[in-house]
């Protein structure tokens, strides 16, 4: 492959220290308003259990109403993975598609779209934590 | 018409306009990013709404073709009976944009796929057909729209994504040029080559510059052979959306060893014309096929039929993958289409 | 409601710590955000099974279950549980129990937001 490194000569290089650094302070920030939602909600008396559950909750369906917005793409530009990869990014890669297909129908355009990005999320998720339990299974670990 | 044995080959690629269609007519219209860039001045008209009031995206980029090809029939002074067929294309799936600009507008029609160089491909075959005989006006155009490429071949707009830095931005753009048997318009075709496919072996779609640049390359060194010409013969050598990393590439490539001498001092291109990079966050310039269309058809045009340009070759550049190919792990084919445009 | 600032600056460092990990195959491999996305969720569930990532969600809290190996980390844990609880049947139905709330908020909400706005044009 010659020519792809003579044609990479002419890529400017990614801005690599300043990308990283917004993504740290992109994604801290989303993590640290996880962990203060956590907080209330327990100081509100829920177990830590619910107060995860509501944590989540919370952090999705901001995420979503801010793409809904039209907000979060900018979020994504700046913050970069920042912002794709906290569960806030994968909110925003269910409701994306949906909203871009809507004019396709909402059975077939919103609705089967709605899982064109978040899918294989869900498939390998759903995969890996099934062979974990069958091999834990397997060799006797439960 | 000169008789029909008349050979208009000339060396191995390239052909001759014998009859020296004329372009009696061109329309420009931009969308509001595109507005916002140094070409600006040079478009017919300059969109306030990307969406044009219309329901979908796709509507509007059919809409935003539709205009410019009605300001082209009214720059040359003919309405929709005069024209004998219309060649045009986009880059959404079954030319879906140009489909429905063409049934509201209800003139024969040939659709046009080159991605994007789909600009000067319908240009090439529309003025084979004028030269030929075949019709006395054609319309040939190209359209892209941001909005709907973005969905086609990238992410949801809506997703959060980070653009590579050599990626380019479709142009929301339009050009459509009459190009007529009569000749009373300065501006002719003269010469054309068909490009044939170059495929480097670019993976990295947002690498497109560099995927189309051995192509353009391979049909300007052509298109100028045949003619015995060198790039310094003309006043402008202009290519599609290579954008400003293809443009260094074909510079460099070309100068290196002199395969194309000097040709930086003519050579421009309009995917690193379209928009102003320094205070617009496009990262290598613009792509889609709208976006050479309204440069050829904005400034282009003007500055010919006012004699600041007296030669120009323009080749549009297109990235011929699809979702699909790219999905399949096939690496991005590369063409360009050359068209000799003089002013008479 | 307790502050704790050596908490939050955990949460913090280890939350910006896994999308700088992001950031980085972004800028030096071709993977895009989707597959990153996979990437991290199959690689938290892995770290989960190996009984590697229990330690940084100690440590770290929402800095650990925030980021998208945190939902691999959650399905894994829930079969986990689930299983040793009541079989063979958990394996096929922990995952989804303890990840349930967030799935169903992230698909109805995300259906209903759909329904709700319209996408922008980007400039």
């Amino acid at each position: 492959m010659k020519y792809n490194q003579y044609a990479d000569g002419f890529s400017p290089a990614p801005t690599c220290l300043k990308n990283c650094l917004l993504a740290f302070l992109t994604g801290g920030a989303i993590c640290e308003t996880g962990h203060l939602i956590r907080a209330a909600v327990m100081s509100a008396g829920a177990d830590a259990e619910t107060a995860g559950m509501w944590t989540t909750v919370a952090l999705i369906c901001t995420a979503q109403l801010i793409t809904g917005l039209g907000w979060y793409n900018t979020l994504g530009r700046i913050g970069g993975a920042g912002a794709a990869v906290p569960i806030t990014g994968f909110a925003n890669s269910v409701v994306s598609p949906a909203l871009e297909y809507k004019k396709e129908g909402i059975i077939l355009g919103t609705g089967a779209k709605i899982f064109s990005l978040s899918g294989p999320v869900l498939a390998v998720g759903f995969s890996v934590s099934a062979a974990a339990g069958i091999l834990y299974k397997l060799l006797g670990l439960l | 018409m000169s008789g029909n044995k008349t050979c208009r080959r000339i060396g191995r690629r390239t052909f001759e306009y014998i009859s020296r269609p004329s372009v009696a007519g061109a329309g420009s219209v931009a969308g509001e990013m595109e507005g916002q860039g140094p070409q600006a001045e040079w478009f017919d008209v300059v969109l306030n709404d990307d969406r044009m009031g219309q329901a979908t995206w796709e509507k509007a980029e059919s809409k935003m073709l539709g205009t410019a090809v009605e300001y082209a029939m009214k720059d040359a002074g003919v309405s929709r009976r005069d024209v004998d067929a219309i060649l045009c294309g986009d880059l959404l799936n079954q030319l879906m944009a140009s489909s429905f600009m063409a049934r509201d507008l209800a003139v024969p029609f040939l659709g046009v796929y080159g991605a994007c160089s789909t600009m000067t491909e319908s240009m090439l075959l529309g003025g084979a057909l004028v030269d030929g005989g075949y019709c006395r006006t054609v319309i040939t155009g190209a359209s892209s729209h941001f909005s709907t490429a973005e969905r086609q071949f990238r992410m949801p707009l809506e997703h959060g994504n980070q653009r590579a830095l050599s990626a380019q931005w479709t142009a929301t753009a339009a050009g459509a040029l009459v190009i007529s048997s009569e000749q009373d318009s300065h501006m002719r075709l003269t010469h054309a080559t068909i490009g044939r496919i170059v495929d480097p072996g670019i993976m990295d779609s947002s690498c497109m510059g560099a995927a189309m640049a051995p192509a353009a390359f391979h049909t300007i060194q052509n298109h100028l052979r045949d003619l015995g010409r060198k790039p310094l013969d003309y006043d402008l050598i202009l290519t599609g959306d290579l954008g400003s990393i293809g443009r260094r590439i074909l510079v460099d490539f070309s100068e290196r060893g002199s395969k194309l001498p000097h040709l930086s001092e003519v050579y421009d291109d309009c995917g690193a014309m379209m928009y102003d990079v320094s205070r617009q966050d496009v990262h290598a310039g613009g792509s889609g096929c709208g976006c050479s269309g309204s440069i050829i058809a904005g400034r282009i045009c003007k500055e010919m039929r006012e004699g600041k340009i007296r030669r120009a070759m323009l080749v549009s550049t297109g990235a011929l993958m699809s979702t699909i190919s790219t999905q399949q792990g096939e690496s991005i084919p590369g063409i360009a289409h050359a068209v000799t445009v003089e002013y008479v | 409601m307790q502050i704790d600032i050596m908490e939050m600056i955990r949460v913090f460092a280890v939350g910006g710590g896994i999308c700088v990990i992001g950031q980085l195959l972004l800028d030096f491999t071709n993977l895009n955000a989707p597959r990153i996305l996979v990437l991290f969720v199959a690689v938290g569930g892995i770290l989960t099974a190996l009984g590697l990532y229990q330690p940084l969600v100690d440590f770290a809290g929402s800095g650990a279950t925030v980021p998208l190996p945190g939902f691999g980390y959650a399905l894994v844990r829930g079969v986990l549980e689930e299983t040793a609880a009541s079989g063979w049947a958990g394996v096929l139905t922990g995952g989804i129990k303890n990840t349930a709330a967030g799935i169903t908020a992230a698909v109805v909400f995300g259906y209903l937001v759909a329904l709700i706005f319209d996408p922008k044009s980007k400039r």
